[in-house]
């Protein structure tokens, strides 16, 4: 099992240095380069070619990749165009708030996700089957900005119980922070359930097809048991790597529910990025989503390849 | 508790009803009863409906099938009248099953210990320590090795023989009146059968429970229950005392069953002729690791049919598969017809895959199910002699007819025929070919005792009209000793014995050999005493 559990980890870190070039010939290949970015209307012939000798854009783009992802791997993102600031210390703060709003989500999506899976799989085929199927169903299928603008009408402007706004700030105690990112929680929470519980019903109900279930039946079990004690740790693997997908969407791809909310979260602050033409920047915030989203589907592989006692325990 | 019986069934009627009304009956009228340390055989083929009366015993009807008549009085309370939660708790201390593959009835995700003990506590009879210790005792009794940890394991940690002792295990756990076995050892190789069934007589003889065995196997069976009862299309043909039915059955399908073993009609004729298939010293492996083939060397004339007999693991199936190219040998040569044939299938030419073909197992899964019988057969009659589209369909009504299959099939689907249809038409694609040899994997192993039977005829058949050559790989011996001149035994991938049958079957036997034949199950009730007093 550790070897492939090494091999695995092998693969996700030839996997994030592929991402790295992408990252980086995307941004060699837009319109534009860095010296143009910082000269803008400045810009003549002569002073574009003397910064970008300033800068090493006439070395060729391998060696300016080795460069960047060398300094990348200890730590250094480089100079901020806009305001001059490390790139890391714009990031550290965006960083936090996205993985807060990120956790707070999983934490409370998660456990419920795979609740009604197991409830669904109980009872299968019953008014609750086919209204939770129906009620996820609709929520997935509601774009995310009308979710959150839905639940800002209702929750934060006619009965007032959440703020509408979610701007928190680096010394905002920890239970404000909660009261101010509720609504954007829920909006992603009723974003992201639907898949994850699909798939705990799904997966759980193909393997009560199995013979070890008609046998755990036979033996007197009740259904309960039968689904959870059976059922369920059997059908771990899929819902493992389906609750990886969702968790790196929230870290990801919530930027339309951070505008929404006005919640400053790396989303928002790469789409700052781009328009401002700040390179460094957005390469650096393609580095971190590429390492969250492959970081988070190895845990999965991993915690699979754990969950199987074939894989965890050889003859 | 009285002295009536444990259980009394009357009348039992078991129907399939689904949206489209009600379907066919499983079980028809079917009445016996059973005392306290008694054994009933429920005999038949499939569909005959015994797991369905098993089942019934449990409270339990697999989906769309519901009892539809008769009483089913366990302890004088009548399980069909009972409350789902009454039918549950009966489950367990009342009734107990067995099923017939350990290996995918128990739960992969949990250890033994944890699956056997898990009724006794959830039930609240026994506290996890009791339980335990109630689990390592019956491993004891089950004579399974290193009975204090054995429930440590999970259980693809086990060996199948062990997987089904250890299913006895869970079922014995919360000491049930009645044990339901349904066909327990027909998976398991026929060593391991001898030791798994000898296991079970003891467990039922000590604990004094009354039990059901479930079995297609009449010489199995006859080992272990006191009566016995033969079932045919859900129907009851005939009912008595083992001894009674062995040695003298009334019906004539019981007859018929009695007599199949005792059947024997010949193997083709050896021929004085060149080899066509020669394998000289072949070595072969999945992982380059383990040999699971080693150095094994053996003929096959034209008309011959050579048997390779051997347990699982033997390495049998992967023979013939390299024999076919699927698995590339690593020394050695396979010979052809003179010639050498390439280690890879796709490095052999049309005309040498044309002349060795291959049956399979289990005609469910070799034939696709989304094609008619005339594209199935007609494929290699295309694609081997490129004939046009009126040819094709007339080679394979041909085809059709020399396997006693009506013309009228030709546009079936495998769906609609039954497993020894299904076989038939594997046979037929084997044969569009007009190969020269044939490979047989366990053609008859996933059929029905008679549908088998009638399968091997057919091959005998056609061996004589066509001169057609077999490699016929088994398990089972009493096929063997039927069908082929020639015979390999094998055993960790090692050729133990080879030759004529009638020269590897009789004295003096290589012990390897001599175990195998004595474990083959004989007609008669005190043969595993016997076979047990022999080794002990």
């Amino acid at each position: 099992m550790l070897r492939l559990v090494i091999q695995r980890l092998g693969f996700g870190a030839m996997t994030i240095l592929a991402a790295s070039v992408l990252i980086f010939a995307g941004t060699e290949i837009l319109p534009g380069d860095l010296a143009s970015a910082i000269l803008q209307n400045t810009a003549t012939p002569e002073n574009l070619a003397e910064m970008r000798l300033q800068l090493g854009l006439d070395r060729p783009a391998v060696v300016r990749y080795v460069e960047w992802i060398a300094r990348a791997a200890q730590g250094d993102l480089g100079v901020s165009l806009s305001n001059q600031r490390p790139v890391a210390d714009e990031l550290a703060p965006r960083l936090r708030n996205s993985f807060f709003l990120a956790g707070f989500s999983a934490l409370v999506a998660v456990p419920l996700a795979v609740f009604l899976g197991l409830m669904a799989a109980i009872y299968q085929n019953s008014f609750y089957d086919r209204a939770v199927n129906f009620f996820t169903l609709m929520t997935i299928s509601i774009p995310e900005y009308l979710v959150g603008y839905l639940l800002v009408k209702y929750l934060s402007v006619r009965w007032q119980i959440f703020p509408s706004l979610a701007n928190v700030m680096p010394e905002t105690t920890f239970v404000d922070r909660i009261d101010l990112t509720f609504l954007p929680m829920l909006t992603l929470v009723l974003v992201v359930v639907a898949h994850m519980m699909r798939m705990t019903r799904a997966s759980v109900l193909n393997i009560m097809a199995s013979p070890y279930i008609e046998m755990a039946f036979l033996k007197g079990l009740t259904k309960t048991r039968v689904v959870v004690r059976h059922a369920f740790p059997n059908a771990l693997a899929p819902i493992i790597a389906v609750i990886a997908l969702n968790l790196a969407y929230l870290v990801v791809g919530v930027v339309v529910v951070e505008s929404v909310f006005v919640y400053p979260g790396l989303g928002q602050l790469l789409v700052d990025a781009v328009s401002k033409h700040d390179v460094p920047l957005v390469q650096a915030c393609g580095l971190i989503f590429s390492c969250v989203f492959i970081l988070l589907n190895l845990t999965a592989d991993v915690l699979g390849i754990i969950s199987n006692p074939r894989l965890r325990r050889p003859r | 508790m009285s002295d009536g019986p444990i259980l009394d069934i009357d009348k039992l009627r078991i129907e399939v009803r689904n949206d489209a009304g009600p379907g066919p009956v499983l079980v028809d009228d079917i009445s016996f009863t059973l005392h306290k340390g008694q054994v009933l055989g429920l005999i038949g083929e499939s569909g005959a409906g015994k797991s369905t009366i098993g089942m019934a015993i449990l409270g339990y009807t697999r989906a769309n099938c519901y009892i539809t008549g008769g009483r089913l009085l366990f302890q004088g309370r009548d399980i069909r009248t009972m409350s789902p939660d009454e039918r549950r708790a009966l489950r367990g201390p009342g009734v107990a099953y067995i099923a017939q593959s350990a290996a995918a009835s128990f739960n992969p995700a949990h250890t033994l210990m944890e699956q056997i003990c898990e009724i006794p506590i959830q039930l609240g009879l026994m506290s996890l320590p009791e339980a335990q210790a109630r689990a390592i005792e019956l491993f004891r009794e089950l004579d399974l090795p290193n009975p204090d940890h054995f429930g440590e394991r999970y259980p693809h940690q086990v060996s199948g023989g062990q997987l089904q002792r250890a299913m006895a295990a869970m079922a014995m756990a919360a000491k049930p009146a009645v044990l339901i076995f349904d066909e327990p050892t027909t998976a398991l190789d026929v060593t391991t059968q001898v030791e798994v069934l000898a296991s079970f007589r003891k467990l039922i003889r000590e604990n004094g429970t009354a039990a059901i065995y479930i079995t297609h196997d009449l010489a199995v069976v006859a080992q272990i229950a006191d009566d016995i009862m033969v079932l045919r299309h859900g129907k009851m043909v005939e009912y008595g005392r083992a001894d009674d039915i062995l040695q003298n059955p009334q019906q004539d399908y019981t007859k018929r069953l009695v007599a199949e073993r005792a059947e024997g009609h010949g193997g083709g004729q050896a021929q004085a002729q060149a080899a066509l298939l020669e394998i000289r010293h072949v070595t072969a492996s999945y992982t380059g690791l383990v040999r699971v083939i080693d150095d094994v060397s053996l003929a096959v004339s034209p008309g011959d049919t050579l048997a390779v007999v051997g347990e699982s693991g033997s390495g049998k199936s992967t023979l013939a598969r390299v024999v076919m190219g699927l698995l590339a040998r690593e020394q050695g040569d396979v010979r052809f017809a003179g010639d050498s044939l390439p280690a890879r299938l796709k490095d052999r030419t049309r005309e040498q895959l044309r002349r060795v073909q291959m049956i399979y197992q289990s005609p469910d899964v070799a034939l696709n199910p989304s094609q008619t019988l005339l594209q199935i057969i007609g494929r290699p009659v295309q694609f081997y002699f490129g004939r046009d589209r009126a040819a094709v369909r007339a080679r394979v009504l041909e085809l059709l007819k020399m396997m006693d299959l009506p013309a009228d099939f030709i546009d079936r689907k495998p769906a609609a025929l039954s497993g020894g249809q299904k076989q038939r038409v594997g046979i037929a694609r084997a044969l569009a070919a007009e190969p020269d040899l044939i490979i047989c994997d366990e053609v008859t192993s996933a059929l029905d005792q008679l549908v088998g039977e009638e399968i091997l005829r057919l091959l005998k058949r056609l061996q004589d009209e066509l001169g057609v050559a077999y490699l016929f790989i088994t398990h089972d011996l009493g096929v063997v000793r039927r069908i082929a001149n020639k015979v390999a035994v094998m055993r960790h991938g090692v050729v133990v014995a080879a030759g004529e049958t009638k020269t590897v079957f009789a004295p003096p036997m290589h012990p390897y050999t001599e175990l195998l034949l004595s474990s083959v199950p004989e007609m008669r009730s005190d043969w595993l005493d016997d076979v047990l007093a022999g080794r002990a």
